[in-house]
């Protein structure tokens, strides 16, 4: 059965609060965090992006299974809402990082926040059907938030890689579903530095719809409930909504405290479910059994049923930081600080 | 003139509809209506649409012909007409449907009205609001619908000593009463407290001092008084109705307290219906904003000038005191369907006339009254409604 034979995280270790992005828009930050059950939303550094976020993710990926071989990797993945270049691959610079390749297949996806997903999916397929040994799917964002929108709160900046194969599963993919539908919640056109939203209407039609269907699928296709599973992940664009949909699907909230770290890193978009993941990974026993359902918008959702295998334990685990490391390993930063790192002001030309 | 009398109504949920169009709304609110008075398609002469914006709110216009259009009704070659004066057109188009049954013109006409206003964004949203204020001497200034009532909001409690907390008052009774309507956008009861927290919007007004962006759509049917019966046991009759104007720039008023279009449409309804403010024992206001339900109660006169703010905080104008204003919640609980409002308010005065008030029921109401304003007070509408025994 094709799974998860490794996983690697990255999440930056600058910090911005919600107090201080509302202190200079003149809006209760303090509020606004609270409604959105977000305390503090991470931000790259000046020579952070998707690439630098993809590497250390997969680098850390690579790590924990030192036995294998990058050029038994037959395909490498980037999902993402923010690759650097409009035009030239981002997951061949991830390739050439780990010494994957040449002899494999590679693309760059952008399927709104569920790309990291899909390229779950497509390196699943891959390692079924014995056209590749492993393959790597990573979801890795720097997502935008135009100054002063809500969405200045939550969009942050994390990734992680997963390494897909079919043999020395640290946590085998039993079941995936997805629910694919055109939802235009939020979008962003080519060249707009900054996604539009359609405020309320990213709840109920968009992101509720498509997750709890995805979600009763995915019980239905394993004839499964909540009660079997001891932990339960949902795509993060705030710190509420994950929390309602896994109440509306029968979860409780220990169920899903591992992987809510939205609250304190905010939403890292194409790897707020991957992230999740990892940090769910890194203290799950064998036998545990994981439900995740990811979320895109105007793309859909796509559902996991995961099981821990007693690979997990063989994992190289003591030479990488855990998740929780990287999410309580901070420094806040004020906001002209962020606007610098974020490129937000205007610099001298030439 | 013949005496004319609603003989059918019927609204839509009002709300952030994401599922329904602008033509669903109409033709939902419409077949309500006529089904509720009881006629055929073949009965209906002409149709009169209130409608604000759809031409910048979903890039249509032509939305009278649109409506019966979608209704099924081309083939009969209706006369159909649309009516526009910012939030009062619904208000005015009944007030064209009542002249056309009036005069002899026609003998079954439907009114409705119907706004579809978030397919567009919020800011884009409150920019087509604005356009019903002075284009050329406030808007381009930076002038918003928002901050032009905050004006004369400002000025009430400066005038008439009027509290934040009565100004307040009327967005928790409005929600307690949309808490008992089953269309309202908002059916939930909020506290003064929350009221007073809310983000600022315009100083001093918050959040919770605005009506919301909504979509939604009302009709009614009406036809001669003489011949209401044929269809409708309990047919409502209009009594009088008045219609005023004003300077379209707040600036250029004589008094930013006082709306003279719904003193002057008031006075002129209340005279062709040869009743008092006395008279009425409901009423729907223009509430898009908490001030403006202040102001027009005083300038109904229902009560004093300057009172405004003491009677909603005393509870004068709540459900069950001497007149009950806003039972159906008001644009603030109901909802904001701009140019759907007028209508909105005729439904809900015809049901309770009606004795079909549900948990809202105003007891031995005899007769009620609409006010529908357009931009901040250039055009007033005041229709009153009562029981035919």
């Amino acid at each position: 059965m094709a799974g998860i034979v490794s996983y690697g995280a990255y999440v930056p270790r600058f910090r911005i609060q919600p107090k201080e992005i509302g202190r200079v828009w003149g809006v209760d930050g303090e509020a606004m965090g609270k409604n959105l059950n977000i305390r503090a939303k991470s931000v790259p550094g000046p020579d952070e992006d998707v690439i630098t976020i993809s590497v250390e993710a997969a680098r850390a990926a690579m790590k924990r299974v030192p036995g294998v071989s990058p050029s038994d990797i037959g395909a490498i993945y980037v999902g993402s809402e923010s690759h650097p270049y409009a035009v030239k691959p981002t997951a061949t610079i991830v390739a050439e990082a780990i010494e994957a390749g040449p002899v494999m297949t590679a693309a760059d996806f952008e399927f709104a926040c569920k790309a990291g997903t899909a390229a779950m999916q497509t390196c699943m397929g891959l390692t079924v059907a014995n056209m590749a040994k492993y393959g790597m799917a990573i979801g890795s964002d720097t997502s935008q938030g135009a100054p002063g929108d809500a969405l200045e709160y939550s969009a942050s900046a994390g990734g992680a890689a997963f390494l897909i194969g079919n043999v020395g599963v640290a946590a085998s993919i039993n079941h995936t579903v997805s629910y694919t539908t055109d939802t235009p919640d939020f979008w962003r056109r080519e060249g707009q530095a900054y996604p539009s939203h359609g405020g309320r209407f990213t709840g109920e039609p968009a992101y509720f719809k498509h997750v709890a269907n995805c979600a009763q699928l995915l019980f239905k296709r394993a004839n499964s409930g909540p009660q079997d599973y001891q932990y339960a992940v949902f795509h993060q664009p705030n710190g509420k909504f994950p929390l309602r949909v896994g109440k509306m699907l029968g979860f409780d909230e220990k169920q899903m405290d591992t992987g809510l770290l939205v609250r304190e890193i905010g939403n890292t978009y194409s790897g707020a479910i991957m992230v999740g993941l990892c940090a769910i990974f890194d203290v799950a026993k064998p036998g545990d059994r994981i439900f995740a359902v990811g979320y895109g918008s105007g793309a859909g959702s796509d559902a996991f049923d995961i099981t821990v295998t007693e690979e997990m334990d063989a994992l190289h685990k003591a030479k990488v930081r855990t998740m929780r490391s990287m999410v309580e390993d901070f420094k806040v930063i004020d906001y002209s600080t962020y606007a610098k790192y974020r490129g937000k002001i205007k610099m001298r030309e030439g | 003139m013949r005496e004319v009398a609603v003989i059918g109504v019927g609204e839509t949920q009002f709300g952030e509809l994401w599922d329904k169009s602008f033509r669903d709304l109409g033709i939902e609110a419409g077949l309500r209506a006529v089904q509720d008075a009881g006629i055929t398609t073949e009965n209906i002469d002409a149709v009169y649409v209130g409608n604000m914006s759809a031409g910048r709110l979903i890039d249509q216009e032509h939305v009278s012909a649109l409506v019966a259009d979608y209704s099924g009704l081309s083939d009969m070659h209706l006369p159909t007409t649309r009516v526009e004066g910012g939030g009062a057109c619904g208000a005015l188009a009944i007030l064209q449907g009542w002249a056309a049954v009036a005069s002899g013109l026609h003998e079954i006409v439907v009114v409705g009205a119907a706004e579809k206003m978030t397919d567009v964004g919020e800011v884009k949203a409150m920019e087509i609001l604005t356009a019903t204020a002075d284009q050329e001497w406030e808007s381009v200034f930076g002038a918003t619908i928002p901050g032009l009532f905050a004006m004369m909001a400002r000025r009430h409690m400066y005038e008439y000593a009027t509290t934040r907390e009565q100004i307040a008052s009327v967005a928790v009774k409005n929600h307690r009463h949309g808490a008992l309507n089953p269309n309202a956008q908002f059916q939930k009861e909020i506290t003064l407290e929350s009221v007073l927290k809310a983000p600022r919007v315009a100083e001093p007004l918050g959040l919770f001092d605005a009506a919301p962006l909504s979509d939604g759509a009302a009709a009614l049917v009406l036809c001669p008084l003489e011949k209401a019966r044929r269809f409708q046991d309990t047919p409502v009759r209009i009594l009088g109705s008045g219609q005023a104007s004003d300077t379209v720039a707040l600036h250029d008023r004589r008094d930013l307290t006082t709306m003279d279009a719904t003193v002057v449409a008031g006075k002129r309804a209340f005279h062709a219906a040869q009743k008092t403010p006395a008279d009425i024992q409901l009423a729907e206001v223009h509430d898009n904003f908490t001030i403006t339900e202040i102001m027009a109660i005083e300038d109904l006169r229902f009560v004093k000038k300057g009172q405004g703010g003491p009677a909603t905080e005393e509870g004068q104008t709540t459900l069950g005191s001497r007149i009950a204003v806003n039972t159906s919640g008001g644009l603030k609980a109901r909802g904001m369907p701009v140019g759907a409002t007028g209508v909105a308010q005729a439904v809900e005065i015809v049901r309770q006339l009606r004795g079909e008030g549900g948990k809202r029921q105003v007891q031995n109401a005899e007769i009620g009254l609409t006010h529908t304003l357009g931009g901040t007070g250039a055009t007033a509408v005041v229709h009153l409604f009562g029981r035919v025994n």
